[in-house]
């Protein structure tokens, strides 16, 4: 985060202000938001499976064979053999599945997409400002605290409101007598300083588990809840998650994927108890894979994918899908699954919902690109 | 403005601690063209791309016979398969011997400024390890497909990467297949599925040459899929008909798809290797690959928004040298953008050598060196994607970075704090541009080696 963005953001969020602060003074401030990025294109038709496509198997070969025998979730769909948990959050109504989703994103590079994912905007790098940072600034400030699990913050945190971000490593801790002189040696110091300050007041929330080096990932679901959970816990969090870019030898490295993806959700529901019921978690990827399995046993970069809504405040049990087909004539592009629903109408919307802001005057500064239309329902009303 | 300690900082790895800022830094810095050496004897001991093609050869057989006892043994098999990290072992040691050898040679190098661009390069057309196949070549990659061309051309330096086993194995080049191709067709009439893999090809397009959204489209991509079959890996193939003469590099005529290509409305001809080698040729010199590399050089070594200015000097350079890799050096040593701009923030590996520098540190041990930046954040030659690491500062200034920073700085002073006198060591490296802030901070610590922990931390050393 350069000075130099921050003040030109604060300058233009401060001008697109329209509406005053009190407007949110409803919205529901113990609420928690878990976005979960997977980087890489995860394979939407490998992770919701449309098994009852008549398409389904012939195109996708070997890759169909964990999914072909699997009871359906509903009369299209099976669920990857890896989401057990996810299975049962879905069995308890806190699991909402939406598929043939995309961004307003058409071409096949992962940078770029992701770009569009975390700014919200229409095209790659029109943006600085992220929706979740966005989404900050529209909750009461006493709960405008955003946290990236990483060392630095991701573009979906990035904008005016100061975020922190943390990640344990198994380092010696420095000194507390050190950590101040640091910290009075960068006072002036126009950059380091606020790093400093959000390092220092997130280091004294995390606690034990700080000491430990991550192992899993149930222990990274656990870390997550505990920088969730207390009173003065952060509301909004960004967690990333890497390798879902299978181009070959898919199916043993989904299986892998899935699983740890799986083991982490189910361990954040188990260590958030109580406050699970007050929390939404949205997985979501920058785009899907190609719609047929590839000459290396993986599939390529492709368009529309699975985005997954989970949590106590859900109105889950369902799958959110206008399923355009998997026929060669309904592929876009002769290849790619087609984009039925907007990847930024499902987490708005999901996001609005939870938070209780009005989607007529959220939707259009969260994902300013697509400016997407209200979609009721995704949240207990 | 302390022209000496910038040369150093902007240029090079960050000031010496034995040692004063050359009198002379423009001279200093063209001179590394020629003190430069592709393998300095901190690589002497370096394992070759074909030794380690015999150790993935060993490890997949090993692997191989691993699951075939599993098998036989029964029980407990569910989900084993994919996760045997045994036979994986010597290229998980080769990895980090070849990640302590670059360091070493980056500290203990007479060419800096040289040894700053391997890495730019090395980053540029990155391969990252989290891919098992990628482990051991990540170092024999830079050492001998980047090394040695850093000098030439943009279109050698090109060429050597797209060659090497490592990018082959990386982006899934080595096994796409031709479907009309001899064995494609028969593989086809047998029913299987195996086929042509765009990985290579659109990477090459979005992130070595021409970058993204420069105007070639998805049948521009599969084409050069299609021209790129055949290239791949001697010593690797499983079918008997596709291994080479070599371990190395082959061309595989039995799995080339036959006929022209139709690249960005140019045609290709050429049959065999030819055919791809002629569209690299012609992506090297492409006006977009020029503004490409403008801009990332421009970036690199001036500012996180590139000044145009500076980029449309390096375009122009680049167009009228055809790529020529040396004048686009000069370019920068004679730009003011690079002497007189803010500071760019030091990512981890650049803090890290700078640190080690300012402490008299010569080399390191391996293991040492690869942890530390897989602590820091930025594992050697494992970005997690073909696009290499990020070169702005949003994606290295964060909270807990900093943290981390500190503490590896105390572990450092710890270690190798004695002798050294901070204060005097702040003058030498910063100059006139130390920091009252700083300065007062070391002057006021407990001890020396609470003084150098500061000294490492400060804003000076995050910055370059």
């Amino acid at each position: 985060m350069l000075l130099l963005d921050r003040r030109q953001l604060l300058a233009a969020s401060a001008a697109a202000l329209v509406a005053p602060q009190i407007a949110y003074a409803s919205a529901e401030t113990n609420r928690r938001l878990v976005f979960v990025i997977q980087r890489g294109a995860a394979d939407g038709l490998a992770t919701l499976a449309p098994t009852g496509d008549p398409a389904y198997a012939g195109l996708r070969g070997d890759l169909a064979r964990d999914v072909m025998d699997l009871p359906k979730l509903s009369g299209m769909f099976a669920l990857h053999p890896a989401l057990n948990q996810l299975g049962a959050m879905y069995g308890a109504k806190q699991a909402l599945f939406a598929h043939a989703v995309a961004s307003p994103y058409r071409e096949r590079s992962h940078f770029d997409a992701q770009n569009v994912l975390e700014t919200g905007a229409a095209l790659p790098y029109e943006r600085q400002d992220g929706w979740m940072n966005r989404l900050l600034g529209m909750l009461p400030g006493e709960t405008r605290r955003g946290l990236a699990i990483a060392a630095t913050i991701p573009t979906a945190l990035r904008g005016p409101v100061q975020v922190s971000s943390y990640a344990p490593t198994a380092l010696p801790d420095a000194s507390d007598d050190l950590l101040s002189r640091v910290g009075a040696m960068y006072a002036g110091d126009a950059q380091l300083h606020p790093l400093w300050e959000e390092a220092m007041q997130t280091r004294a929330m995390a606690g034990d588990l700080a000491s430990g080096s991550i192992k899993g990932a149930a222990a990274n679901g656990r870390l997550i809840a505990s920088l969730l959970k207390g009173e003065s816990g952060a509301r909004v969090v960004m967690v990333e998650t890497n390798g879902w870019d299978t181009h070959a030898g898919q199916r043993a490295r989904l299986n892998n994927q899935l699983g740890g993806l799986d083991a982490m959700l189910a361990a954040l529901r188990d260590e958030l108890g109580p406050v699970w019921s007050d929390t939404l978690v949205v997985v979501a990827t920058e785009f899907g894979r190609t719609a047929a399995v590839n000459g290396t046993g993986g599939t390529d970069h492709g368009t529309a994918s699975l985005a997954m809504l989970l949590g106590g405040t859900v109105a889950g049990g369902r799958i959110l899908s206008d399923w355009p087909g998997l026929s060669q004539g309904q592929l876009y592009e002769s290849r790619d699954l087609k984009p039925t629903l907007g990847l930024d109408a499902v987490i708005g919307n999901a996001v609005a919902g939870h938070f209780g802001l009005d989607p007529a005057m959220a939707l259009p500064r969260l994902f300013p690109g697509e400016k997407p239309a209200a979609l009721a329902g995704l949240i207990r009303g | 403005m302390d022209e000496g300690a910038r040369a150093l900082s902007r240029f090079g790895l960050g000031g010496l601690g034995d040692q004063d800022p050359p009198a002379n830094p423009r001279a200093w810095l063209e001179a590394q063209f020629t003190v430069y050496q592709p393998r300095p004897a901190a690589l002497a001991a370096a394992p070759s791309t074909a030794a380690m093609i015999e150790l993935l050869v060993a490890a997949r057989d090993d692997r191989r016979e691993r699951k075939e006892e599993a098998a036989q043994a029964a029980a407990q098999m569910k989900g084993a398969e994919d996760n045997v990290p045994g036979p994986f072992r010597p290229l998980r040691d080769a990895y980090v011997e070849a990640a302590g050898m670059r360091t070493n040679a980056a500290l203990s190098s007479p060419a800096p400024f040289m040894e700053r661009l391997v890495h730019f390069w090395s980053n540029h057309f990155a391969i990252s390890i989290d891919k098992a196949a990628t482990l051991g070549f990540a170092g024999p990659f830079e050492f001998e497909a980047i090394r040695p061309n850093v000098l030439g051309t943009f279109g050698e330096l090109l060429s050597a990467v797209e060659h090497h086993p490592a990018m082959l194995l990386y982006l899934d080049q080595a096994e796409s297949i031709g479907p009309d191709s001899m064995l494609g067709a028969r593989t086809a009439r047998r029913g299987k599925q195996r086929g042509l893999n765009e990985n290579l090809a659109r990477e090459i397009l979005e992130l070595h040459t021409l970058g993204v959204r420069t105007g070639y489209n998805q049948d521009d991509v599969t084409e050069f899929a299609r021209a790129l079959t055949g290239w791949t890996v001697g010593g690797l193939a499983k079918q008997p008909a596709l291994r080479g003469p070599g371990p190395q590099f082959w061309f595989a005529e039995p799995i080339h798809q036959p006929g022209a290509r139709s690249i960005m409305g140019k045609r290709y001809g050429q049959s065999g290797q030819a055919q791809a080698q002629a569209v690299l040729d012609d992506l090297a010199v492409h006006p977009a690959t020029a503004r490409h590399i403008a801009t990332k050089l421009a970036r690199h070594f001036a500012a996180d928004v590139p000044p145009p200015a500076l980029v449309a000097r390096l375009e122009q350079t680049f167009l009228a040298t055809r790529g020529n890799l040396p004048a686009l050096y000069r370019v920068l040593v004679g730009a003011p953008e690079v002497w007189d701009g803010a500071a760019k923030f030091r990512n981890p590996w650049d803090w890290t050598l700078a640190t080690l520098r300012a402490c008299q540190i010569k080399a390191v041990p391996a293991k040492s060196a690869a942890t530390t930046l897989q602590q820091l954040g930025q594992a050697i030659w494992k970005p997690g994607s073909p696009a290499g690491y990020d070169d702005t500062a949003a994606s290295w200034a964060g909270p807990d970075a900093l943290v981390r920073r500190v503490e590896v700085a105390q572990r450092l002073a710890e270690r190798s704090g004695a002798g050294i006198d901070a204060r005097k060591l702040a003058q030498r490296l910063f100059g006139s541009e130390l920091s009252t802030a700083t300065a007062a901070a070391i002057q006021r610590a407990e001890s020396g080696e609470q003084a150098l922990a500061l000294l490492l931390s400060s804003p000076e050393m995050m910055r370059r």
